[in-house]
């Protein structure tokens, strides 16, 4: 697939980037035997459907007790972190986030910054500003790695390279890597990433991460992670930044045990994850190693919009663990690109709106059947569907006058389907998008009222 | 006024009204019983041995014997150690010995990152305690056992005491305090390690070693016969 | 699943809500699961006055004009029989989404939450208010079931029809890949992503004809308008006569194995 830069308008070309994927067998095939992959993973993670529901119900409620806290609980975060010699920051924007990050880089006079893996600072495209900043920003998870040296975007938000093949990967790094041969074995790619990587975990000035949980109380930042890419960034640079959205932050420290189980088994149907890093300060005076400084961007870029709203509020308590992609029909036809948008999937059509505007996006929320299997997985039960809905609502405004005349009213739904009945033989052969993968639609010669009145 | 005052005034003007606070320990207590320490020991070696960890049985006696055999049947001949350690100091006096060259972790990273990155093939570190529902070692790194000790390396050896394996994450937390000043402030970095590092980036094929260590082992004491 | 209202004991009378879809492109099987009922012992009321559940429009994001079209239908079930409903999805809305449709209108939203206690997916109703047992008169054959997303979901019904097969001594249930997987219909989501919901259904009806089953059943007209539509497509596409995948409602389907 060609590159998609970010788009603002995702809505535009929705249509014409899903047709692109739907059309080619051998992309289609790849994403549905990855989200197989997962899907399968995840259900062997879940042996007891009692637990997989009481657990679903506590990640909620501690998702949504928190959130109920959320302004209290910034200020203390903020509090514990700076007792904890954590330097905090606030940014409304993508823009100030990416001003304070390159202000504490420039600080430092840094060229290089290694990346651990943060969908935050894909969503305020760090990547360009770094570059229009003259800092190289290289990313280090060998997805985000992968899909950067191929100029793309990463189409899923765990598994950020999972629209490549091996052999696409074999050519990339035969291209691009300097005295790299072709080789398609996973295990060679990955220990040729290993080599180039850390290089720059050696030399780099600042490394950067996202956030999975942020402890108030304790002041502690948690990530998820398998690779040791995330550890590297955040250990072995002399400044490490964090970035988070204002969401993702827990009062107490015991609430992390349970989400934690719920991600990681969600996400790649792992009991845990390779590491759990808990951050709670950079290095003691009596340390060896460990950054010097440490820093914490909180970035709202929409999500105080969509905290004003009851029902809208329940987007923030998503954990990132991206089931709700791995087990969409339509994600699995079309891929993370055809979005558009940072975030893809049935999780991308509910916040992106936040952070893009309703017009922006709103093709997105006629994406979807409303099958539910989003909602059924969603580790802290966002109702996906219902927002859908809510936000389908609120995207279109000229009413279906005629339908509703014809509905509401017995006679005039009477008269209607008894014309159609009636002619039947006159329905059209060519019945738009419906006839083009199916036969056309066609009344039966008799309704069920009127066989129900020759019985009788 | 600022975008910290802007964001909280926002959100302080949202309508939200309090939730319940989650009743996280009932949910431990209904869900996840007590066993024994080796029922832990089993449930635990057999997670993380299913993540690829190699784990062998020692005794406080033994362990420095089943070192030297990892060591030299993986043809090791250097170990990073932690000199302020018991188990550094025992490593080293065993192995030095055998021909085994034991790298103490004496200066700050800067003074030898190279050397680090480029000349250690194997560490030695212990766990402070381990989980048994997931196979996962907690290790607190400190000023004695830094933080890339764990990390850089290729092997990384570590030792747990089977006394120290708890049930879940949760009984970790709640039963050490952690997080509590008085029992246990919070150190600047906890871990959960729960195998080699790994990635199933490319095509979902999982490969070991991706950026942290390529193999883990693990020199379980207490649980030989 | 659902054990509300008349569970366990055998009303005298019902109400038959057809579905539009039904009444207009599936009306055999509306007939069929009427008479289906009969056959049980039961009063069937059609009230005349019926059209659509108001799904269309609730789905497509217009709140208002459904809430017209459901404020009609609230009108038509003076009596306290249970409301049957041959079609998941239907009933779905008329159970999940009337309340919350009329939350701000109290009269309606009372008499909303009255109708959603009697409302019934009609395999639901033959297993758990019926207890459906008939005797198997057909000959052996295999066939292939598909539950749509909202009778899986919604109403939590996805056993009952499994359950109504497998009590056919002759009737092989074939296991199709993906079995919960949307067919891709989604109301206006055919029409409005053409290409996603034709990559869907064409998935679906290759893992459908891949068991090898002679025919497809559902309890819901609206997927078996789309997978019937696309496998009947594909057929004239490769030129066949007979349809590769036969398809029907699931009470046309017990009528005919449990009848003479």
């Amino acid at each position: 697939m060609s590159e998609h830069a970010m788009n603002f308008m995702p809505s535009e070309g929705f249509r014409a980037r899903s047709k692109e994927v739907v059309e080619n067998p051998f992309l289609r095939q790849s994403f549905r035997g990855a989200m197989d992959f997962l899907i399968n993973k995840r259900i062997t993670q879940f042996p007891s459907a009692e637990e997989l529901e009481t657990l679903r119900t506590l990640g909620e409620q501690i998702r949504q007790y928190n959130l109920g806290k959320l302004p209290t609980l910034l200020v203390q975060l903020e509090e514990s972190l700076t007792r904890n010699g954590i330097q905090v920051h606030w940014a409304e924007t993508p823009d100030e986030a990416n001003a304070i990050i390159l202000g504490i880089c420039q600080k430092h006079s840094a060229k290089l910054m290694v990346k651990g893996k943060s969908m935050v600072s894909e969503e305020i495209e760090l990547n360009h500003a770094c570059e229009a900043a003259g800092i190289e920003a290289m990313e280090s998870d060998m997805g985000e790695y992968i899909v950067q040296l191929a100029g793309e975007k990463p189409s899923h938000i765990i598994m950020p390279a999972i629209h490549k093949t091996k052999e696409e990967i074999a050519r990339l790094f035969h291209e691009k890597v300097e005295g790299v041969d072709y080789t398609d074995n996973v295990d060679e790619l990955i220990q040729i990433g290993r080599k180039v990587l850390r290089e720059k975990f050696l030399v780099a000035d600042i490394g950067l991460s996202g956030v999975n949980f942020a402890v108030a109380e304790t002041g502690t930042l948690c990530l998820v992670e398998n690779e040791g890419n995330g550890r590297l960034s955040t250990t072995a640079p002399p400044v490490h930044i964090a970035i988070t959205g204002i969401e993702k932050i827990v009062e107490k420290l015991d609430h992390v045990p349970p989400l934690l189980s719920l991600l990681t088994r969600s996400a790649t149907g792992q009991n845990i994850s390779t590491y759990f890093n808990m951050i709670s300060g950079p290095r003691k005076a009596d340390e060896k190693d460990g950054p010097t400084e440490v820093h914490l961007v909180l970035l709202d870029n929409g999500r105080t919009q969509a905290y004003a709203d009851e029902q809208l509020r329940k987007t923030l308590q998503c954990i990132r663990c991206g089931a709700c992609m791995n087990h969409c029909p339509v994600y699995t036809r079309i891929g993370g690109h055809a979005y558009g948008t940072t975030y893809p999937g049935p999780i991308g059509k509910i916040i992106s709106p936040h952070m893009l505007g309703l017009d922006a996006t709103k093709t997105m929320a006629t994406a979807s059947t409303l099958c539910g299997a989003c909602g059924e997985v969603c580790p802290v039960k966002i109702p996906i569907p219902d927002l859908l809905m809510r936000l389908r609502e609120e995207s279109f405004s000229e009413p279906h006058v005629a339908w509703a005349m014809v509905y509401r009213s017995p006679s005039l739904y009477k008269v209607a389907t008894w014309l159609g009945s009636r002619f039947n033989w006159l329905t059209p052969s060519n019945q738009g998008p419906w006839t083009s993968v199916r036969t056309p639609l066609k009344p039966a010669p008799k309704r069920l009222r009127d066989l129900l009145k020759e019985r009788a | 006024m600022s975008a910290r005052d802007r964001i909280l005034a926002k959100l302080n003007a949202a309508p939200v009204l309090p939730k319940a606070a989650p009743e996280i320990a009932a949910w431990y207590q209904t869900h996840r019983g007590t066993e024994s320490t080796a029922e832990k020991a089993a449930r635990f070696r057999a997670c993380i041995e299913f993540a690829h960890a190699e784990v062998y049985a020692v005794s406080h006696a033994s362990w420095p014997q089943k070192l030297w055999e990892v060591l030299t049947a993986k043809k090791v001949e250097k170990l990073l150690v932690a000199p302020g350690t018991t188990h550094g100091q025992r490593a080293i006096s065993v192995l030095s010995e055998s021909g085994i060259t034991c790298r103490g972790y004496e200066q700050s990273i800067e003074d030898w990152k190279e050397e680090m990155f480029h000349d250690i093939p194997a560490s030695l570190t212990a766990a402070r305690g381990a989980i048994a529902e997931t196979g996962t070692l907690v290790l607190w790194p400190d000023a004695h056992e830094p933080r890339l000790m764990s990390l850089v390396p290729p092997i990384h050896i570590v030792l747990l005491d089977a006394n120290t394996i708890h049930n879940t994450f949760y009984e970790v937390m709640s039963n050490e305090g952690w997080g509590i000043e008085s029992q246990s402030a919070m150190p600047t970095n906890a871990l959960l390690i729960s195998g080699p590092s790994k990635t199933a980036d490319i095509q979902v094929t999982l490969a070991y070693g991706a950026h942290g260590p390529k193999e883990l082992v693990v020199l379980l004491i207490g649980e030989e016969a | 699943m659902q054990t509300q209202g008349n569970a366990g004991q055998r009303p005298s009378d019902i109400y038959f809500f057809a579905t539009c879809v039904v009444d207009q492109f599936f009306p055999g099987a509306g007939l069929d699961a009427i008479t289906l009922l009969e056959r049980e012992g039961i009063r069937v009321h059609f009230p005349e006055e019926q059209t659509c559940c108001g799904q269309p429009a609730y789905t497509s994001g217009f709140p208002d004009e459904a809430r017209k079209v459901a404020a009609h239908q609230l009108t038509l079930f003076p009596e306290n029989w249970p409301v049957v409903v041959p079609s998941g999805s239907c009933a779905g809305m008329m159970k999940h989404h009337y309340p919350t449709l009329f939350a701000d209108d109290p009269v309606r939203k009372a008499q909303a939450e009255a109708l959603s206690v009697r409302i019934y997916e009609f395999t639901d109703f033959l297993v758990n208010v019926l207890g459906f047992q008939s005797e198997d008169k057909g000959a052996d054959c295999t066939v292939v079931l598909h539950t749509s997303c909202s009778a899986r979901r919604e109403m939590g019904v996805h056993l009952t029809g499994r359950q109504l097969l497998s009590n056919l001594k002759g009737v092989k249930v074939a296991q199709q890949d993906h079995e919960s997987e949307c067919c891709g219909f989604g109301g206006t989501f055919s029409i409005k992503q053409p290409e996603i919901s034709g990559a869907m259904v064409e998935d679906k009806v290759k893992s459908l004809k891949a068991t090898g089953a002679e025919r497809v059943v559902s309890a819901d007209c609206g997927c078996l308008m789309n997978i019937l539509g696309h496998a009947a497509w594909k057929d004239k596409q490769e030129g066949r006569q007979t349809p590769s995948l036969p398809g029907e409602h699931i009470a046309s389907f017990l009528l005919r194995r449990t009848s003479k």
